[in-house]
């Protein structure tokens, strides 16, 4: 892999914040076939989507089936995998997406539950 | 009852592919089983990346088996560089589509769990790695790394197996690598379900030195060696070091080589040692045993064979300045390349390590003598145990190479014949030349003695050796009633009896002398009694003559009186008495 130049980066970082000012989302999902567990996760992270971004995000499925090249290119091992690629820091979330609370959180979508709890008090 | 005999051919023994490093094939008995998974599990350091990585190269370059080195650690720059050292060009197999590294990912941070997932994507990717290049090896390094990145420790081992089994129904011949565990032979288990053959690698310290050991845990349908083998790591990739593979079955010459002294080779029965036999050489300081080494080898390259010198104590200039001194020129045949030195403190490196170095020297210059002087400084680096097991392995090498090994061995103290250290090494031995300090009369004498000789005749005598500026001589002791002597001493002896037989040589001669005088005087006398004797015949013939002219004058006088007479008768002469009795006398 190619370590990405300063100037890749900060260019990046330009369009993430760009991005970020759009508020929009940029989400990858990757899977194999039509297995149940891809099923499953494809109409999981649609239903979030719609619920909680509605219009503010782009969803690609991949099946890495036909493109084998690219588990290599972005590091995929597990299956399903969702990258959400923007707004940065780059996130993966594996697995069928049944477990929503950890998704929304992962998106910064939801705060964490006990607002309160924030510093880390009562853990 | 009679049962069916097997039919041997219908039996398919498990297949193996060889791994490419030297040794390991051996203790397997042919590599590891092809087509299937192999674990191999050691501490940090131990060298497993290398050994999977040499699995691969070598497949890639010698077998022509191009294999995917999947890699869970370190990533593709890394690897390329890491490996370089060992001479392993990583890019240019890449390039050559030998070879496809793949580095997986995986951060900690920023994974997150939804639900349920399996490693599909791994399969794809190692599947899509595979069929790029029609791989038949496959490395997975370290599986730890993956359980480090994914929370959940039992999806990650159902999907574990599920891959063993697919790489095995792929037909891949593969290593895992795999972190080693408190009391298991891997963090997480692995041997369980990769299980067709297991090795362990393990790096030891011990006195400071390290030691690297390799042992095959467990192999599935094979026989496979059990013990531990040490294994090294250096510049030409990894090797392993077996000695129990070396049979007792090297072959035995019967072909003597001289030692380059001559007298001892009229001690070894007039011809020498065998060749491809190992000589010990032992004694204490000073003795002369690294002469006797440089002789041998002297004696090798003017017969135009080639000798190679392991020094532990002195470097090549050295030795070369030191054998001058006693006329042994080794530089001609240096420059010649009959002879070469190999000079390094034995605490350079590990005992595997040396013998590696050896083996590498002994196959690459071939030569049919060689000098480990001296071979009890090796157990400065090793303990006893080690040091005989390491000498077990080389003599046995030697020996499959038919080359003539000299070990001048040093004993300490000068009271006992040998130190216990040197026993053991003994027996390994085929001869035992002892060399000894001789003191008496306040001077010291080098003594030279034969313990053993495996297999040929040899005196029981004691000699002295003789280092001087014409070379290496044995002389005779002077073994008398009350003890051996030897330099001076036995210069003086030898003085003294020359002198005793001078003075009885002087004796005898004037024995002689005093005879032949006597025989004159003899003589002599004889000569005059015999003149007297002659003047005494004269005159007695003078006597007669007188006595029968008398006779006559008187017959004839008779004669004349009787014709005066007128008698009738003439009278009867007897003028032949006197004569007679003359003749009488002679006799």
């Amino acid at each position: 892999m190619k370590v990405k130049t300063v100037k890749d980066q900060s260019k990046n970082f330009l369009t993430a914040l760009n991005e970020a000012v759009d508020g929009k989302y940029c989400l990858r999902l990757y899977v194999t076939g039509t297995t149940p567990r891809s099923v499953r996760a494809i109409t999981n992270i649609k239903r979030i989507c719609e619920t909680h971004l509605k219009g503010n995000y782009t969803l690609e499925v991949v099946d890495i089936y036909q493109q084998p090249v690219l588990a290599k290119g972005e590091q995929i091992i597990a299956a399903p995998t969702l990258i959400k690629q923007l707004p940065l820091p780059l996130r993966r979330f594996i697995g069928d997406m049944t477990d929503s609370n950890r998704i929304l959180l992962g998106l910064d979508l939801r705060p964490i539950n006990n607002s309160d709890d924030k510093n880390g008090n009562g853990r | 009852m009679k049962t069916k005999p097997i039919k041997a051919q219908k039996l398919r023994p498990l297949e193996k592919i060889s791994s490419g490093i030297s040794g390991l094939d051996e203790i397997t008995g042919g590599g590891l089983p092809k087509g299937r998974p192999t674990l191999v599990c050691g501490n940090a350091g131990c060298g497993k990346t290398l050994m999977a990585m040499e699995f691969l190269v070598r497949g890639a370059t010698d077998h022509n088996e191009p294999g995917v080195f999947m890699s869970f650690e370190e990533n593709e720059e890394e690897l390329t560089r890491n490996v370089a050292s060992l001479g392993f060009d990583l890019d240019a197999l890449s390039a050559k589509k030998k070879i496809v590294l793949d580095h997986v990912r995986i951060e900690r941070s920023e994974i997150e769990e939804t639900g349920e997932y399996d490693l599909e994507g791994l399969f794809i990717r190692l599947n899509y790695a595979i069929e790029s290049i029609g791989a038949k090896r496959v490395v997975l390094d370290t599986i730890e790394g993956l359980f480090a990145g994914l929370p959940n420790h039992s999806i990650l081992r159902s999907e574990l197996r599920r891959l063993f089994r697919w790489l095995k129904d792929k037909g891949m011949s593969a290593i895992i690598t795999a972190e080693r565990g408190d009391g298991l032979l891997t963090r997480h288990g692995l041997e369980e379900y990769v299980a067709d053959c297991v090795i362990l690698l393990d790096h030891r310290v011990n006195e400071q030195l390290s030691t690297r050991r390799l042992r095959v845990v467990k192999y599935r349908g094979s026989v496979h060696g059990t013990n531990e083998y040490p294994f090294l790591i250096s510049k030409d990739g990894f090797s392993v070091l077996p000695v129990t593979s070396m049979g007792l079955d090297h072959p035995a010459s019967s072909e003597r080589i001289s030692s380059g002294v001559e007298r001892l080779d009229t001690m070894l029965g007039g011809k020498g040692f065998f060749r491809g036999s190992s000589i010990l050489v032992s004694g204490t300081a000073g003795t002369g045993k690294s002469s006797i080494a440089a002789a041998f080898v002297d004696a090798a390259a003017r017969r135009g064979e080639r000798a190679l010198y392991f020094a532990f104590e002195e470097s090549q200039n050295q030795i070369l300045r030191n054998m001058k001194s006693i006329s042994l020129d080794l530089e001609p045949w240096v420059k010649k390349g009959l002879l070469q030195f190999h000079a390094s403190r034995p605490s350079l490196c590990g005992l595997e390590m040396h013998l590696l170095n050896i083996y590498d020297a002994v196959k690459k210059f071939k030569p049919s003598v060689v000098v480990m002087d001296p071979v009890t400084n090796l157990i400065s680096v090793g303990t006893e145990i080690e040091v005989r097991s390491m000498l077990t392995r080389l003599i046995d090498f030697f020996k499959t190479e038919q080359v003539t090994a000299v070990f001048p061995s040093l004993t300490s103290g000068d009271t006992s014949i040998s130190s216990p250290s040197e026993v053991g090494i003994a027996s390994l031995m085929d001869v035992w030349v002892l060399l000894r300090n001789i003191e008496s009369a306040g001077e010291r004498n080098r003594g030279l003695y034969i313990l053993k000789a495996r297999g040929m005749e040899h005196s029981n005598q004691i000699r002295e050796v003789i280092l001087s500026n014409h070379g290496i001589g044995l002389v005779d002791v002077y073994a008398g009633p009350e003890s051996v002597l030897t330099g001076s001493a036995r210069i003086e002896q030898a003085g003294r009896e020359k002198a005793d037989i001078d003075r009885r040589k002087a004796l005898m001669e004037r024995r002689e002398r005093e005879i032949a005088r006597e025989r004159g005087v003899i003589a002599a006398q004889v000569a005059v009694l015999n003149a007297g004797l002659e003047a005494k015949i004269d005159e007695f013939n003078q006597e007669i003559t007188d006595e029968t002219l008398l006779d006559q004058v008187n017959a004839k006088s008779r004669v004349n009186l009787a014709a005066n007479r007128q008698a009738d008768v003439e009278p009867k002469i007897k003028a032949t008495n006197g004569h007679n009795r003359v003749e009488a006398v002679r006799k």
